[in-house]
């Protein structure tokens, strides 16, 4: 047979194979193995409706939930268009966006302990980041403290229960939630304050 | 730079290098038709490929080898044009995504055949699933399939004994594809998507979720089959993300072990086949040599990207912000600056292309090396495939040149390196510096190639001596910030991974025909041994120069002179 039959015959093959049988199949035995991880990992809230998904980061602003870190998905936290700023070490885009959510972040924790961390100003690469360092977390403490009336020891307790180690004690690096820490507030302090 | 970061490096490197000997065995094995494991379970597949294929298996010469892989090139990249152009009649396409657009399709069709796996589109707002999946993942296997063979078959040329005819046969093409994909690329892709998606890897075939997130808004979440794709795209070093942030998405790497598994099986195959080419040549100190040479340049560059992301961002000098865990503009809090740094070294070294961070956002010199990588040619363990026959390609330019400094005629494993060779390796070292260089500097007077930039100054450079870097070298990674799907830049790129892909594997299969009738003689006084630390650093010294000094006046203008502007606080 000549080189080009076969290679017409071997692109089928091997498109039915690998193209189709193979996700299909990895597809079936996940949804039967895993359902929880292959369906996106989502969360419930108190009423047992789903809230977002564990591994994707969501916007916050109110100052009674903790805030993540900015992002370059879509308008922010788009999680149908990820994507990091992109902006290079000699931007002036990037030092303005910088400049302003530092002039925010001071505005708004008047009572924040120290210099800002370096997280809480710079755009993660997927926009979609749903973690903080826990110094970003602790950073934030008195902030929701005050606006949910709590004490600052009792909401840093919730944060240092939250703070997820490296894997095996070395791989990768200490992490806090946000949406898990911010549902743990609501559970905490309840879900609206009598102001809303 | 932490302790911590460190272990992390060097534990990575660990785990390559203790799995090299066992794949590397069970990978020859495969290719040469011995007996092995999956024989049994698995040889019903093979024999079915070979009967619904038409292929007999008879030994070939170098030109209908290649002949059979370019009309199969030719006919896959057809095929996935059509699948992206025809999505909206199509199946699996539950949020209704139109056809793609014709230029975005063809660079994307050139893209995964010649395994560069750029994305000049948005994943999630441009594929259906079944582009991702029959399009896209489909060239994930065969173009790493193809990259096996194809190293395979210049290995057999230069350990083949020769009967001393002027082309010899290097091996059936068809066999060679179907082995790599039957007994290896298949069964490990399906173990470790699924140990994806009990990490919380997605992989369904839902419409996207909206949900009413915590303060009220509303967000709708990408779904998609992503584990099967992304076991495949790390292993055959692919590196096409199914979303437009690629690895850094955490739904196609949700956390430290994921992360690392990802960066494992990059290199695995191509950590592998050096041991099986020393296999080949029954000269296991033949393959470590070369192991070794990419070790000390993995090594090298995975230290400064280190050194340089964990020194922080200029930019912030200043400002009262603190810093301690590095430049984190662009990267993501659970992989931090270590792993960052090292995923981004890993997949240039190799010509994967995922990533985990955006390089964009790299400091200068953090910045520097993944580009000097994909420019030294992908030789550090490299591609699937192309690692080897890139790394033996230079090891033939070794040998002549030490040949030239003491006038002697050079050998490789017995066999002479005579005139037609050494032209060969030549025009496979040229056509590289010439696609990047000449398409770069056309970009960067054209408006048309520098209206695409995302950054000023020499930053703007960078981006643009990225992208044809990578498409050349069938990388695919970017600085991302690049705004590729342009009719210039999709032509553009498109036309230079075809060139940097199949320019240069034409005369690897023709050195391999080449050698492979040649009669070995045994090694006399004179011979260079090329199983020793000596030949180690020749090799070294040769890949570097060979690359860093074509490239080095690109470079001083991008992120050399970046450096400089951004330690005086300059910004543009």
């Amino acid at each position: 047979m000549s080189e080009i039959k076969i290679a017409l015959r071997m692109t089928i093959v091997t498109l039915v194979l690998t193209g189709l049988v193979y996700p299909l199949a990895t597809t079936a035995l996940a949804q039967v193995m895993f359902p929880r991880g292959a369906g996106g990992s989502l969360v419930h809230g108190g009423d047992g409706r789903v809230v977002g998904s564990e591994l994707i980061g969501q916007p916050f602003a109110s100052p009674r939930y903790f805030q993540p870190r900015p992002s370059a998905a879509g308008s922010g936290y788009d999680a149908s268009a990820s994507s990091g700023s992109n902006l290079g070490p000699t931007s002036k885009k990037l030092r303005d966006r910088i400049v302003a959510d530092v002039e925010r972040l001071r505005k708004e924790n008047p009572q924040a302990a120290g210099p800002i961390p370096s997280d809480l100003v710079t755009a993660s690469a997927s926009g979609l980041d749903p973690h903080l360092s826990p110094a970003a977390a602790l950073w934030q403490v008195p902030r929701v403290a005050a606006a949910r009336g709590a004490s600052a020891d009792e909401v840093r307790g919730l944060v240092e229960s939250r703070i997820e180690p490296r894997f095996l004690g070395f791989l990768g690096e200490p992490t806090v939630n946000v949406l898990l820490l911010n549902l743990d507030l609501d559970r905490r302090f309840g879900r609206r304050m009598a102001a809303d | 730079m932490t302790a911590n970061g460190w272990i992390q490096i060097l534990f990575f490197f660990g785990a390559i290098a203790l799995c090299a000997k066992p794949l590397g065995v069970f990978l020859h094995r495969v290719m040469e038709g011995e007996r092995h494991f999956l024989a049994g379970p698995l040889g019903w597949l093979e024999r079915l490929v070979y009967r619904l294929g038409g292929v007999s298996g008879e030994e070939q010469s170098w030109r209908a080898y290649a002949g059979g892989m370019l009309a199969f090139s030719a006919f896959t990249l057809l095929v996935t044009y059509l699948i992206q152009r025809l999505q909206h009649v199509l199946p699996f396409n539950p949020q209704g995504l139109g056809a793609v657009e014709a230029g975005s399709a063809f660079n994307t069709a050139a893209s995964f055949t010649t395994n560069t796996n750029w994305q000049g589109y948005v994943g999630e707002a441009t594929m259906s699933y079944l582009s991702q999946m029959a399009g896209l993942a489909w060239h994930n296997f065969i173009s790493a399939a193809a990259g096996i063979a194809i190293a395979t078959a210049l290995a057999r040329g230069l350990t083949r004994k020769g009967d001393g005819s002027r082309w010899g046969t290097i091996g059936n093409f068809w066999v060679d594809l179907t082995r790599a994909t039957v007994y290896v690329l298949l069964p490990l892709c399906l173990v470790i998507a699924l140990l994806f998606v009990s990490q919380g890897m997605i992989q369904n075939l839902a419409p996207y979720q909206e949900v009413a997130t915590l303060e009220g808004g509303k967000q709708v979440i990408a779904m998609g089959p992503v584990a099967s794709q992304e076991a495949i795209k790390q292993l055959g070093t692919n590196g096409g993300g199914f979303f437009n942030a690629n690895a850094a998405h955490p739904f196609e790497n949700p956390n430290a072990l994921t992360n690392f598994l990802s960066m494992f099986l990059i290199f695995l195959i191509p950590g592998a086949l050096t041991c099986t080419f020393g296999r080949m040549a029954k000269d296991p100190k033949q393959g470590w040599a070369l192991f070794g040479a990419m070790s000390l340049l993995f090594l090298v560059g995975a230290g400064v990207t280190y050194w340089a992301e964990a020194d922080g961002n200029p930019i912030l000098a200043g400002l009262p912000v603190s810093q301690p865990i590095g430049n984190m503009e662009g990267k993501e809090s659970r992989f931090g600056v270590a792993n960052s740094a090292l995923y981004a070294t890993v997949t240039t070294d190799a010509s994967c292309g995922a990533v985990n961070s955006m390089h964009d956002s790299f400091t200068p010199l953090g910045g520097l090396v993944p580009l000097f990588n994909i420019q030294l040619g992908e030789v550090v363990f490299g591609g699937v495939g192309a690692g080897l026959y890139g790394i033996l390609v230079m090891a033939i330019l070794s040998v002549f040149i030490a040949g030239l400094m003491v006038g002697r005629t050079p050998e490789y494993l017995g066999k002479k390196i005579e005139t037609r060779e050494v032209k060969l390796a030549m025009l496979y070292a040229l056509v590289f510096p010439l696609v990047i260089l000449a398409f770069t500097a056309w970009a960067s007077v054209a408006p048309y190639g520098l209206s695409s930039r995302n950054n000023e100054g020499p930053h703007g450079l960078s981006e643009i001596l990225y992208a044809f870097t990578s498409a050349t070298g069938n990388n695919g990674s970017a600085f991302a910030g690049i705004s590729a799907n342009t009719p210039f830049y999709n032509t553009a790129l498109g036309l230079a991974m075809l060139m940097g892909r199949f320019w240069m594997i034409v005369p690897v299969l023709a050195i391999a025909g080449a050698l492979s009738g040649k009669k070995a003689a045994p090694p006399g006084l004179g011979t260079l041994p090329t199983g020793g630390p000596l030949f180690v650093v020749l090799l070294i010294g040769v890949t570097v120069i060979v690359g860093a000094l074509t490239f080095f006046p690109a470079l001083a203008l991008g992120p050399i002179v970046e450096h400089f502007l951004a330690q005086a606080g300059k910004v543009l």
